[in-house]
């Protein structure tokens, strides 16, 4: 008993911890932080099985202990079942934002391994954004450190990762003005240096993931009509099948959107290759030219038969709103 | 009393949360309602169809904008991006006041997104206070605040909710949002009897109303805003209509929401308790009369 006593206090100097009120004294603006970073240390502790709150700390202090420090029991509930309340809250709304928003993800790793995935994310990023918009936008850098984690489906779950967030973006993502086909006529190719608009995702994936999530989104929509009747008392994540991943096979593809619908559109590589030439700053000419050597097909003695569909390829981006103005360096 | 400084000098009426599931409907039929209230952060976003939608709806109705992460009583600083963008969404939406949580919810930079009860303290109340004069001054709109549900309490509180509600809002000369579905879920889990927090907020700040319903379990109440208002929370509007007078009234429905008609004739039913308090004279509830049951198993 005594050593425990001496690890608790040793513990509760390098955690954050809760002054318990002092009769006559008033809380500090200092201790009101203390408590919130002891409240939040402790809602945020990932559940244990069954979505129960785990029973240690991670200062080894015991979860009632801890509870019981900083928050009133009542005549149901004791201190932890009051904090209980707010772990499951916490953990049930950043998960469900995940669920809705890489559904593409979640069929290529069946729930297990993507429950699994998940509370790693969050352990790891836990949101940084006053809106949940944003929860996912360090998942791609965390795949790519962490691969074990969607083995052995590394690539197609990094492409199916980007490819998600990439909709987010789409969905709401800045749009400036668009150049429109007037705009661009008797420019000089030579000189004339566009923009992308800010929404406009462009995508190189080793797999058709476009096709895979149409169809896995179809499916979730059916089952939702499937069970409308049924009334939600708990949260249950409905029927989690996994999908079988697609074969291999290079797909380019821009994510935006139109009229405010969102698109995936279909790119042939040098499509893909002088958009993304633009929109990494060169010039058209340029942009042409990186489409050309990267066109292995092609003898680069001669131009390459897609050369001819330039302009209607143009015409047709321009038509989409896609170019914009370079902002001023 | 119904028109104040707090919100604008509005008589809005009785409005009911914007939800997805309305749009259309909204946007076909154009049917009647007095107002509508939007979570903001829904439409903190650059372009794209909820700012199309929005627009679509500020050309037919009278918006006001109600937040869910500003956290005034979080110690952490306010967000620059929140609060710019949130400034941008009030000059398109032209709100005439806005509302947020007395509450917390980040810190050191993370956020719960959850809406986390205060503990009820003087240094809470003055930290609260500062940001959200420092929001108002910024946003240049009257600021609400709304009291939470709650689940917890903490041993460092000094004082009972309703007046840390109080403190906060003659601190940073503010108004209040009025919830009353929560004022009867947090008295519920802890053991108040809600009139004694209706009776001794001060009236005269109160610029909206909120009501919800909520879902009862075995050893506490959460709001989950998924059923009507029951007819212990009608009655506590009621009482507050009383106190306030006549004030803006919302329905919140976030789950299971059913048709829009369905909602906004739940609505409605306030203008009848509104008619009610209205004739009878103005007068505190007694704490034995009022007193709701505790027992609330499921």
């Amino acid at each position: 008993m005594v050593k425990k006593t001496v690890k608790t206090r040793s513990a509760q100097r390098s955690s954050p911890s809760a002054s318990p009120p002092v009769s006559g004294r008033r809380q500090t603006e200092a201790e009101l932080r203390d408590l919130q970073r002891l409240a939040f240390a402790c809602i945020s502790q990932p559940l244990g099985p069954g979505n129960a709150t785990l029973t240690h700390f991670r200062d080894g202090r015991t979860m009632q202990e801890v509870a019981a420090g900083f928050i009133k029991p009542n005549d149901r509930l004791t201190s932890l079942d009051r904090i209980a309340i707010y772990n499951r809250q916490y953990w049930f709304r950043l998960m469900d934002c995940l669920w809705d928003d890489y559904p593409g993800l979640r069929a290529l790793l069946g729930l297990r391994r993507f429950e699994k995935l998940r509370i790693a994310y969050l352990i790891e990023h836990p949101s940084k954004s006053f809106t949940m918009r944003n929860l996912g936008n360090h998942l791609v850098d965390f795949l790519e450190k962490h691969p074990e984690l969607t083995a052995p489906l590394e690539t197609m779950c990094l492409d199916m990762a980007r490819f998600e967030w990439a909709q987010v973006v789409g969905f709401d993502g800045q749009e400036k003005k668009p150049l429109t086909v007037d705009d661009l006529l008797g420019q000089d190719p030579a000189m004339l240096r566009l923009s992308l608009q800010p929404y406009l995702t462009l995508l190189e994936m080793d797999y058709p993931l476009d096709d895979f999530v149409i169809a896995v989104k179809k499916r979730d929509a059916s089952m939702r009509s499937e069970a409308s009747n049924a009334v939600e008392t708990d949260r249950v994540e409905k029927k989690p099948r996994r999908s079988r991943p697609p074969k291999a096979g290079k797909t380019f593809v821009a994510v935006h959107r139109h009229q405010n619908d969102l698109y995936y559109k279909r790119l042939e590589k040098p499509q893909y290759q002088i958009l993304k030439a633009l929109g990494e700053g060169e010039t058209l000419t340029d942009a042409c030219a990186a489409a050309i050597v990267g066109d292995g097909e092609t003898d680069s003695s001669e131009n390459p038969p897609w050369l001819f569909n330039l302009q209607t390829w143009f015409r047709s981006w321009a038509e989409l709103g896609w170019f914009c103005r370079r902002d001023k360096a | 009393m119904p028109a104040n400084r707090f919100n604008g000098y509005t008589d809005l009426g009785v409005g009911i949360g914007l939800r997805i599931p309305h749009y259309r409907h909204i946007l076909e039929k154009k049917p009647t309602c007095d107002w509508f209230e939007i979570i903001s952060e829904n439409y903190m976003c650059d372009a794209g169809r909820p700012l199309e939608i929005l627009d679509r709806i500020l050309e037919q109705y009278k918006v006001v904008q109600h937040g869910v992460s500003m956290y005034f009583g979080s110690t952490d600083p306010l967000s620059r991006e929140h609060l710019k963008r949130l400034k941008t969404l009030v000059k398109r939406t032209k709100t005439p006041f806005l509302s947020d949580h007395l509450c917390w919810g980040s810190v050191d930079g993370t956020y719960s997104h959850d809406l986390l009860p205060m503990p009820y303290t003087f240094a809470a109340a003055k930290v609260t206070a500062r940001k959200v004069r420092e929001v108002q001054d910024y946003l240049e709109v009257p600021i609400c605040v709304e009291n939470v549900s709650s689940y917890a309490e903490f041993h460092a509180s000094e004082m009972t909710e309703w007046e840390f509600l109080s403190e906060v809002v003659e601190q940073a000369d503010c108004g209040i949002l009025l919830d009353v579905n929560n004022i009867y879920v947090s008295s519920m889990n802890h053991n108040f009897n809600p009139y004694d927090y209706l009776n001794n907020v001060p009236h005269d700040r109160v610029g909206q109303i909120h009501i919800a319903g909520h879902s009862k379990y075995e050893k506490y109440v959460l709001d989950t805003h998924d059923h009507a208002p029951i007819d212990p929370v009608w009655k506590m509007y009621e009482q507050a209509i009383r106190l306030c007078g006549p004030t803006n009234t919302l329905l919140e429905w976030d789950a299971h929401i059913p048709t829009f008609e369905d909602v906004y004739d739940e609505a409605l039913k306030a203008n009848r308790f509104i008619a009610r308090a209205m004739k009878s004279p103005a007068s505190r509830a007694t704490s034995k009369e009022r007193r709701a049951p505790v027992s609330a198993g499921r």
